[in-house]
């Protein structure tokens, strides 16, 4: 095996390379934030397991590879695509092959008036305005090593625009595919979506791969609920079993903004999601929901933080668990309640189920209280398949097995159930029935 | 059809069931009658197969079978059928789920198609008139936040579409009023034929004015201590289980 350069020394040599072959990518703005989140990653050190927020997350995996940006442009055919789709129906289609947009496989629908859905190089063309205002505004780089590496060397992501009082009405579903005969790759997803005042969308951040190659994505993907906006989140993680995916969403909610997150989590070897909320205004609604499959020796972390900092805010926080084999899972919620955060309500619930005696799983809910008006509550459990229940099934004539599926099933369902777009349940049901045999 | 030969079965180490001797024909019913902490609601789970107890010796033939050595579900699927006495809630599962699922698993055994859609939703309809359960019930999740009486009459609607040879009622009648006590009643009396049998595992003597059994066991400290006709239920009622543990003493040192 040949030597293997360190992780930080790595990306810092290779970002002449990276510079170079930026086009108009590189304006002005947008470069000095690149090259100060550069600054950041070398300045930053690699989190261990002594560090508080990976107490449970061993990344020296991820480390002993040299991941390559990718060297060639891919071509996927629509076929290819068309079994990552939910069923037949109308999505607009925004396809990612190894991280790079590609517009022939992309799909829109007819979007309202001002509405944009495509990638963020193109917006830093197209729309300068937008990214000089919002980008890199949420996930700061200055204190996480993978966003300041993901800043650093941003190039493309997904990128959607919806104007005042638009509402789009059919989802825009993302796909990062990644797709690579040569190994060991990174992709940097790098997404900004913006939803003005009065607006509502959709929208599916899904990364799926055609094999089960080692690669790493990391990616970084910040929302913004103006007043009054509705976003609907869903990201859906199907990554190749031996892939890295380390991934970060903030989302910016101002007054009386609306939002919802379904964090779907079936893939990768090592992963860590990390989802930010913050309430910036009065009134706003947070719904973070969760549902992690795993097997073998699969790692998941969520880490979820829902900030109030302003008054009058709910939050519903539901996070599931389903491990098996030598599965590892790692949730930790943290719900932030600031003096002035009067008339909050927060809710944070999480349960696993383990069905083999060398999962495990660590859960630490965390509340921390400034104000006093308020109601919230946090509860976990850890716990194995109901006997009683499953007796009772088996006693009906239903076997070990379908027995097991069932129950499993039911254990997902209220997390499922809490998705409002019913294909992306369909899809998802599939999954648990593929998996459990059912 | 149901042969039980001197059951002794334990649980943690202690031994519920003491030798218990009890056989059941096509067409009969059986209660079994006993005071609380007898063994009645043992022998029911044991013979249902909950893995928890153990068989110490003993045996038990059903329909020329070994039945202990039959899981759980195979007993089902021969025919076995314990209505529980506290019937499980499992939210997430809606009750016809369970019963699509349930009856398809037994066809399969028996080397017979699935049910299609339709012939499935006609059966289920039709069994739920039995125990006049409301069609909204059956997407309702497994008995969660139903009242006892619904519990107990979902309890006889699953019986009625798995349709078993050899039915175990243990304390149905525990926690029911009277109206639901005969509707309960009812769902069994029309289910029982020449070719089923039913055992019904009662503290009270109440069900049994309803459900008329052919044989009344009556079961002290794992053993079956007298058996009669349905008369010794009467008699039970009216003088209470003191008597015969009195009798039984007198028997022991008599």
């Amino acid at each position: 095996m040949e030597n293997i350069i360190d992780f930080k020394e790595w990306f810092v040599k290779n970002y002449k390379t990276f510079e170079d072959n930026l086009n108009g990518e590189k304006t002005p703005e947008l470069h000095r934030i690149r090259k100060e989140a550069l600054k950041n990653f070398s300045d930053l050190s690699l989190p261990t397991l002594k560090d508080e927020e990976w107490r449970y997350t061993n990344i020296s995996p991820l480390l002993k590879y040299n991941f390559i940006l990718p060297q060639e442009d891919l071509k996927i055919s629509d076929k290819q695509v068309k079994k990552f789709l939910f069923g037949e129906i109308d999505s607009n289609i925004l396809i990612f092959i190894n991280g790079k947009f590609s517009e022939e496989n992309s799909k829109l629908l007819n979007l309202p008036e001002g509405t944009i859905a495509g990638s963020i190089s193109d917006a830093v063309k197209n729309n300068p305005e937008i990214i000089e205002k919002h980008f890199s505004k949420y996930a700061s780089p200055s204190n996480q090593i993978f966003t300041a590496l993901s800043t650093a060397y941003t190039k493309d992501g997904a990128f959607v625009y919806i104007p005042d009082g638009k509402i789009v009405e059919e989802p825009i579903h993302i796909i990062f595919i990644t797709s690579t005969s040569e190994d060991k790759i990174i992709t940097q997803p790098r997404n900004l979506f913006v939803a003005s005042e009065n607006s509502q969308v959709t929208i599916i951040e899904h990364y799926v791969s055609e094999n089960n190659n080692i690669y790493f994505t990391n990616s970084v993907t910040e929302i913004v609920a103006s007043d009054n906006a509705i976003v609907d989140h869903y990201k859906i993680q199907e990554e190749s079993i031996n892939a890295f995916h380390i991934a970060r969403v903030e989302i910016d909610q101002e007054r009386n903004s609306n939002f919802t997150s379904h964090s779907i989590s079936t893939g990768g070897v090592i992963t860590r999601n990390d989802i930010n909320a913050r309430f910036n205004g009065d009134g706003g609604e947070c719904t973070l929901n969760g549902l992690f499959l795993l097997q073998d020796n699969q790692l998941f972390d969520a880490h979820t933080l829902i900030d109030h900092a302003n008054p009058h805010c709910n939050s519903h926080e539901h996070y599931k668990g389903i491990l098996d084999d030598s599965a590892r899972g790692v949730f930790n919620g943290k719900v932030f309640v600031r003096q002035d955060a009067q008339k909050t309500n927060a809710f944070q619930q999480n349960n696993n189920i383990l069905l083999s005696n060398n999962a495990l799983v660590n859960t630490k809910p965390q509340l921390e209280i400034f104000a006093d008006d308020v109601k919230c509550s946090h509860g976990a459990t850890i716990g194995q398949i109901d006997e009683e229940a499953r007796f009772y099934l088996k006693s009906r004539g239903i076997g070990e097995e379908a027995a097991n599926a069932i129950l499993i099933h039911a254990f997902a369902s209220d997390v499922i159930k809490s998705m409002k777009m019913e294909p992306v349940r369909n899809y998802l049901e599939d999954i648990l029935s593929k998996r459990f045999n059912q | 059809m149901l042969e039980v030969k001197n059951l002794y079965t334990s649980i943690d180490g202690n031994e519920i069931l003491k030798g218990i001797n009890l056989n059941v024909n096509a067409g009969e019913v059986h209660a079994i009658m006993g005071p609380n902490g007898s063994g009645k609601s043992t022998l029911a789970q044991v013979l249902a197969g909950r893995e928890e107890y153990e068989v110490i010796k003993g045996e038990v033939i059903y329909q020329g079978k070994n039945l202990l050595d039959l899981s759980a579900e195979d007993r089902a699927r021969e025919g076995v059928f314990l209505a529980f006495q506290y019937p499980v809630e499992i939210p997430g599962v809606s009750n016809v789920n369970l019963l699509k699922t349930a009856v398809n698993e037994i066809r399969k055994y028996h080397n017979e198609d699935e049910l299609d859609a339709i012939d499935f939703l006609n059966l289920i309809k039709e069994k739920m008139k039995l125990v006049e359960l409301d069609e909204s019930f059956i997407k309702r999740s497994v008995n969660e936040g139903f009242s006892g009486g619904e519990k107990k009459r979902n309890e006889i609607f699953q019986m009625a579409v798995l349709n078993p040879k050899l039915a175990i009622l243990d304390e149905t009648d525990s926690g029911l009023d009277i109206d639901a006590l005969k509707v309960v009643a009812n769902g069994v009396n029309k289910l029982k034929s020449r070719d089923n049998a039913t055992v019904v595992v009662t503290h009270y003597q109440r069900l049994l004015e309803y459900i008329i059994p052919d044989f009344v066991h009556v079961l002290y400290k794992g053993q079956i201590v007298k058996s009669g006709g349905k008369e010794l239920a009467f008699e039970l009622e009216e003088k209470g289980y003191d008597w015969l543990k009195n009798d039984k003493k007198e028997v022991v040192t008599g």
